[in-house]
């Protein structure tokens, strides 16, 4: 493979260094991701769901299985995700699965990742994004394209205190820097008790 | 701002959206029949009423679909939404 520029190499040290009791920022610059899109009630879903092992999820949600997740971006649009270098073996099973009724892309190139971990971490993405992020509404297994401030992003909540956000490279620093400045706000707020 | 239910992902900030004008307004039949101002009347002229309006929107920062939404042009209350293909009575 050729040689690649981390998205945020030049923001690394402020973002590690942006790092507080209640939440860390991490960068994950490669992320194997392959759009697709098919009829959900077409012939295509049973075959990609059982190529993958993982049904296509419904709205907002997110389906996993061995390392690779389906989340869903549209009515009929999902974006499989997996460890970085699985993206032409991904392609090349759902290829074969979805043949003539639908489309495949290899978009791993399109967005870079930002790991937001902590117990304060949904509180961080708060201070930046007007998703409701409270229980009742997201949570662990949900994603959404949303905004965070200007910037388009996918977020995908891990688990109880981790979401990854999935971001267009050019837009990366700036979404870093509203997580970072967020994180020194709260931050400030957990010394000054 | 609004909050805008669109129909596949749920309410969402109306940053999110983008406006697409008044809703069904078909495409004519025989484009090459109409007369220059009937043509323009096509493109331009739209309605400008007081009360429930239907409108088109589209989930640009979202799912990117297009759909309906009914809006009272009066309060500015969001009546409901319904997707393309659907008539405004199903807005909800």
């Amino acid at each position: 493979m050729a040689d690649r520029t981390a998205p945020l190499a030049a923001m690394e040290d402020r973002i590690a260094a942006a790092a507080f009791p209640g939440a860390a920022l991490a960068a994950v610059p490669f992320v194997a991701q392959v759009g697709i899109r098919l009829d959900p009630a077409g012939p295509a879903a049973a075959r990609v769901a059982e190529a993958l092992g993982l049904p296509l999820p419904e709205a907002n949600r997110v389906s996993a299985s061995g390392g690779r997740r389906a989340l869903w971006l549209g009515p009929d649009e999902w974006l499989v995700v997996a460890a970085d270098g699985e993206e032409r073996a991904l392609v090349g099973i759902l290829e074969d699965a979805i043949g003539a009724d639908g489309a495949v892309v290899d978009l791993s190139a399109n967005r870079t990742g930002l790991e937001l971990s902590g117990p304060l971490s949904r509180d961080v993405l708060a201070t930046c994004c007007s998703l409701d992020l409270h229980p009742r509404a997201f949570g662990p297994g949900r994603c959404a394209q949303t905004l965070v401030q200007k910037a388009g992003v996918l977020i995908e909540q891990r688990d109880a205190d981790t979401f990854l956000l999935l971001v267009r490279p050019s837009f990366a620093a700036y979404v870093a820097e509203w997580l970072v400045d967020g994180m020194a706000g709260l931050a400030a707020d957990l010394a000054a008790v | 701002m609004f909050q805008i239910r669109c129909p596949y992902c749920g309410p969402r900030d109306e940053p999110e959206f983008k406006y697409g004008g008044q809703a069904h307004v078909a495409y004519p039949a025989d484009p090459e029949a109409l007369s220059d101002e009937e043509w323009a009347r096509f493109l331009f002229f739209r309605d400008n009423s007081k009360g429930r309006y239907a409108e088109r929107w589209n989930h640009a920062a979202g799912c990117r679909r297009w759909f309906n939404v009914v809006r009272d042009t009066g309060t500015h209350e969001l009546v409901g939404s319904y997707r393309v293909g659907e008539q405004p009575e199903a807005a909800r």
